[in-house]
């Protein structure tokens, strides 16, 4: 193989989020409608390195994806030895306003999975205003704990093997073998407690049930994507949230909860007739 | 379809690396019929299947027939896929000592699904 450059390009932003200073790293290509991506809990933004690539995307999209603190290249804030992290609704709310602001984004869409598909409605029911269209991947209101998540932090566990083995099952059976591997690799090497962390929002703190219906989901241009294999947000929480809200919802053949990873080529087919509505109503 | 374990287990070199750590003997109930997997090192020792009098095991796994034989699938059907997925369902019972089950999950989840790689 020669060797070649991806179109994407790095960047370390330094801002402060959440009233903190903090290090964030930054990828993206492309150029056009602003595409902001978030990414899955104890997770990074590599997750989307199939969509910077994907050139029917980037020549109308301008792709951004940033890791969140503690999360991938992002550091967590000063002083972090000395508190357990915790991701809120609030928090994460905030963290994705405020980056929105400091990239001067102009109503840019949201795309989030998993955890990201759960704070897209909360920004579908708080802020749809600022936002072009919300793309929520592997969306569900609420789920309940169904394992003990204090396996996933404990000095004689190790963390990053415990979290790709609680996710493995997640993803597709039919995902090509590098995909696949690829997509643990980065729960193999995330932060010590950052994925348990990640769970206090998506289990605990983050349970949007009580508000669905108070989401207009063709107001704020909602678009619902699940993949058929994913047994944590589930095809019918994805429906009865599209049916709740009048958002469009389709379910992925083929594919889990970690659509944009485990199996890019397939994830973007049912991507980009998503992207070509939400570019023809701009 | 568990009598095919160990074979599949230990002709995998890669498999038993990963599982080089684990000395466990664990229990499988399909249905009602019990079967005790012994692992050392990584490699599948023993299957004994019961009826047991007194049987000794770390952790036990307990799911209907039916459930078995969609996870052990070639290629199993959304929410049969994993051993997660069926005790999300409330198919798939886990109990006893959890720590060498956790402390091995992705090892342990290929070996429990070993048998799909001669699945029709």
């Amino acid at each position: 193989m020669s060797p070649r450059f991806e179109p994407i390009t790095g960047r370390y932003l330094d801002l402060t989020l959440l009233d903190r200073p903090h290090r964030l790293y930054i990828e993206e290509a492309g150029q056009g409608i602003p595409l902001l991506c978030l990414h899955t809990a104890g997770s990074d933004g590599r997750q989307y390195r199939g969509l910077l690539n994907d050139k029917r995307i980037i020549d109308n999209y301008r792709v951004i994806v940033f890791d969140m603190p503690w999360h991938g290249k992002s550091s967590p804030p000063e002083g972090y030895q000395n508190e357990e992290y915790k991701l809120t609704s609030h928090g994460y709310i905030q963290m994705i306003l405020e980056i929105a602001d400091a990239l001067e984004l102009d109503r840019p869409v949201v795309m989030g999975c998993s955890i990201g598909g759960r704070i897209v409605l909360y920004l579908a029911h708080q802020h749809a205003k600022r936002f072009r269209a919300i793309i929520g991947l592997e969306s569900a209101a609420h789920v309940a704990p169904y394992y003990d998540v204090e396996w996933l932090h404990r000095p004689d566990v190790h963390g990053g093997e415990v979290s790709a083995g609680v996710v493995s099952g997640l993803i597709a059976p039919t995902a090509p073998d590098n995909h696949r591997w690829e997509t643990l690799w980065h729960y193999l090497q995330s932060g010590p407690g950052i994925f348990k962390g990640d769970l206090h929002f998506y289990k605990v703190d983050g349970d949007i049930r009580g508000k669905i219906d108070e989401i207009d989901g063709r107001a704020s241009n909602l678009y619902l994507l699940t993949g058929e294999y994913d047994y944590s947000c589930t095809s019918e929480g994805t429906l009865d949230i599209a049916r709740r809200t009048g958002a469009q919802a389709t379910i992925m053949k083929g594919l889990g909860h970690f659509p944009m990873s485990e199996d890019p080529p397939k994830f973007i087919s049912y991507l980009l007739p998503v992207l070509e509505k939400i570019r023809g109503a701009a | 379809m568990i009598e095919r374990i160990p074979d599949m287990v230990n002709s995998d070199a890669h498999l038993i690396r990963r599982g080089r750590f684990l000395s466990t003997t664990f229990l499988v109930e399909i249905g009602d019929r019990g079967y005790l997997i012994k692992i050392i090192e990584g490699r599948v020792v023993s299957i004994t299947p019961g009826p047991f009098v007194t049987p000794n095991y770390s952790f036990a796994l307990r799911a209907p027939r039916d459930e078995w034989e969609m996870f052990w699938k070639k290629v199993p059907e959304p929410g049969h896929n994993d051993i997660f997925a069926l005790f999300k369902r409330g198919k798939l019972k886990i109990e006893g000592d959890l720590h060498p089950f956790m402390a091995n999950l992705l090892y342990i989840k290929d070996v429990l699904a070993a048998p799909r790689k001669e699945a029709a």
